[in-house]
């Protein structure tokens, strides 16, 4: 690793200023991301502010939603009692991520920073241009059955590996952002990655230095039917081939809102209005729950290896949507 | 390689005349530069300095302050580049330390308490051998920079026994025959030792199958154990008696142990038997 000055932050703006000062300065969470990088030799700070002591852990129910803080851990956010029972798709969508003993570690605002896991990204003898923008795309042309099938660009197919934003993106959450002069910016959560284009260095449109603070979520009328699917190569403690978060509200016998984001198919979770839109006004059957995940995948462009997500992507729509309506499915 | 040759090596690093371009930048990056470098090759003798370790020094920085004894955190440290006080407790007994502001907390335990019953697997977070107790929940102190424990309560496998008294998770590992090597135990028992608490508090994880319904002291299933202790790998696959050992800690429920030590009868009837003493007829026999 590396090695770097350490400094623990007092309060969020002044950690902030501190890391908006260095290019080559790091916030430091949970440590579970960046700390695998730095021994890796993928992330090379100068400088670590240690953000984990801020007070930016509370859960708190608001006027509108619900706040939940930037560096409460994975583990207490999944087992909020609010959360629980308001927000069971991101209850749910955290548990499949990661071990307990990552979760208990890992914060909600590091989750949202989580790096790709591909694998020429973490090998620094291989060309990639998140690592080092100019030098390539070693997938492309490589192993590339874990990358992306949408939104991908001759530049990079990382995929974002993570499942809680996959929840964020269904349940539109706003992520709270502090900047250096001490105010807050509001970034819809859709709005928070990007697809990589020609800048795949960049994983989201924060300015360097800009702390997240907090995650915010509107009420909705989800809870009884939203689920998360994760399909990967064991049945626990692995990233997501593909994962769904899918939610539906009903009125009467037909869809009122509906919500499909897939996970771990593009450079950042992929909410599919399209296959939102099939599903609104009709009846809840497996055919139109068919037709949406076709409208879903419509425009997928695999690659060599990974054309198998197309198909996964369609069942695992069908299967999630099923599964939040718990079986009543003509 | 032969002594010679060795020594020869080790000599032309010594006097850093022998050091390639990428051998160079590797010691700057460590801050070894100058008086500090030959410092640090002084006090590596003892480990073989052949072309490979540098290998090792880029995963082991931490060797330059090599004192793995109980109570050697008081010995003088070298002079670190980014040196980070550390107040924190260990099994209930407070630490002060300076670290390299790199040292992992699994490194911390290892090469300056002297605490080497948490293991070094993978050392990147994929494997669980690492797993200790930090404020009473289980982590992995492979990811966990020293640095940012300050004030931390830490256990480790050795502060779960209370004496000769083994915990009972400890106990039942035993009981059920929970591991072969042994390498992943004490992160499997550390683990296994919070997951206890976490059911007390009504946990969800991800295969409980409505995480909107609540409750406290939960009995987990089998199915809820394999799913709560996925993040320890046990490459020997002792996980049925792994299984067995939580389940029979965590419900309270006793059960039977499936194994013994053969008595001493036993063991001279299969010896009279030949089946040990004359091992080669009698085994193709087997066979």
């Amino acid at each position: 690793m590396k090695s770097f000055k350490y400094s623990v932050a007092k309060e969020p703006t002044g950690a902030a200023r501190t890391v908006s000062a260095n290019p080559t300065a790091k916030f430091l969470a949970g440590g579970t991301n960046l700390v695998d990088l730095m021994k890796e030799y993928v992330e090379r700070p100068s400088e670590v502010v240690d953000v984990s002591r801020l007070n930016l852990a509370q859960i708190r129910e608001t006027s509108n939603g619900i706040s939940i803080g930037a560096l409460a851990k994975n583990s207490d956010t999944a087992n909020h009692p609010l959360v629980r029972q308001n927000y069971p798709l991101l209850s749910m969508a955290i548990l499949a991520g990661a071990s307990a003993q990552l979760r208990n570690m890992a914060t909600n605002g590091g989750n949202l920073m989580q790096r790709t896991r591909c694998q020429y990204f973490y090998d620094t003898a291989m060309p990639c241009n998140k690592r080092e923008p100019g030098s390539g795309c070693g997938a492309l042309e490589g192993l590339n059955r874990i990358h992306a099938i949408l939104g991908h660009s001759e530049n990079c197919v990382a995929t974002y590996p993570g499942d809680m934003a996959n929840a964020l993106y269904a349940l539109d959450a706003t992520i709270r952002v502090r900047g250096t002069n001490g105010r807050d910016r509001l970034i819809p959560v859709q709005d928070f990655h990007r697809l990589p284009g020609d800048t795949p260095q960049k994983d989201n449109n924060l300015a360097h230095g800009e702390l997240i603070v907090a995650i915010e979520i509107p009420r909705n009328n989800f809870a009884a039917k939203s689920y998360y699917l994760k399909v990967r190569d064991r049945a626990s403690y692995a990233f997501a081939l593909v994962s769904v978060a899918a939610a539906l509200e009903m009125r009467g016998d037909a869809i009122e809102r509906a919500r499909v984001v897939l996970g771990s198919v593009a450079h950042k979770p992929w909410r599919s209005v399209e296959a939102e839109r099939v599903l609104i006004g009709k009846p809840v059957t497996v055919e139109t729950f068919e037709a949406s995940a076709e409208a879903a995948l419509k425009d997928a462009k695999p690659l060599e290896h990974n054309g198998y997500k197309v198909e996964l992507g369609k069942r695992s729509i069908v299967l999630a949507l099923q599964r939040a309506m718990s079986g009543e499915v003509a | 390689m032969d002594d010679n040759q060795e020594q020869q090596d080790f000599d032309g690093m010594e006097d850093g005349s022998h050091l390639s371009a990428d051998e160079e930048r590797l010691l700057g990056e460590l801050g070894l530069f100058g008086a500090t470098r030959r410092e640090f090759l002084g006090q590596s003798t003892a480990a073989v300095l052949g072309t490979f370790a540098f290998g090792l020094l880029a995963q082991e920085e931490a060797l330059a302050q090599l004192a793995p004894s109980p109570g050697a955190s008081m010995a003088p440290t070298p002079r670190l580049e980014n040196a980070v006080r550390v107040l924190l407790k260990i099994n209930g007994a407070p630490q002060r330390l300076e670290v390299d502001s790199r040292m992992a907390l699994l490194d911390l335990l290892r090469e300056r308490v002297g605490l080497t019953g948490t293991k070094k697997g993978c050392d990147q977070g994929q494997c669980g051998a690492c797993t200790v107790m930090v404020d009473g929940r289980r982590v992995l102190s492979c990811l966990t920079l020293a640095a940012s424990c300050e004030g931390k309560d830490v256990t480790t496998i050795e502060g779960l026994a209370k004496g000769d008294q083994l915990h009972p998770m400890q106990a039942a590992f035993i009981k059920h025959d929970g591991f072969q090597c042994g390498y992943c135990t004490p992160g499997q028992i550390c683990s296994a030792v919070a997951l206890l608490q976490e059911a007390r508090n009504g946990d969800a994880s991800h295969v409980t199958a409505d995480v909107r319904a609540r409750g406290r002291n939960i009995n987990l299933s089998e199915e809820e154990i394999k799913e709560r202790m996925s993040g320890n790998i046990c490459r020997c696959g002792a996980y049925p008696g792994i299984v067995a050992a939580i389940k029979e800690v965590q419900s309270g429920t006793r059960t039977a142990q499936t194994w013994e030590f053969a008595s001493d009868e036993r063991i001279a009837l299969a010896m009279n038997d030949g089946a040990i003493n004359d091992g080669g007829r009698r085994t193709d026999e087997i066979i």
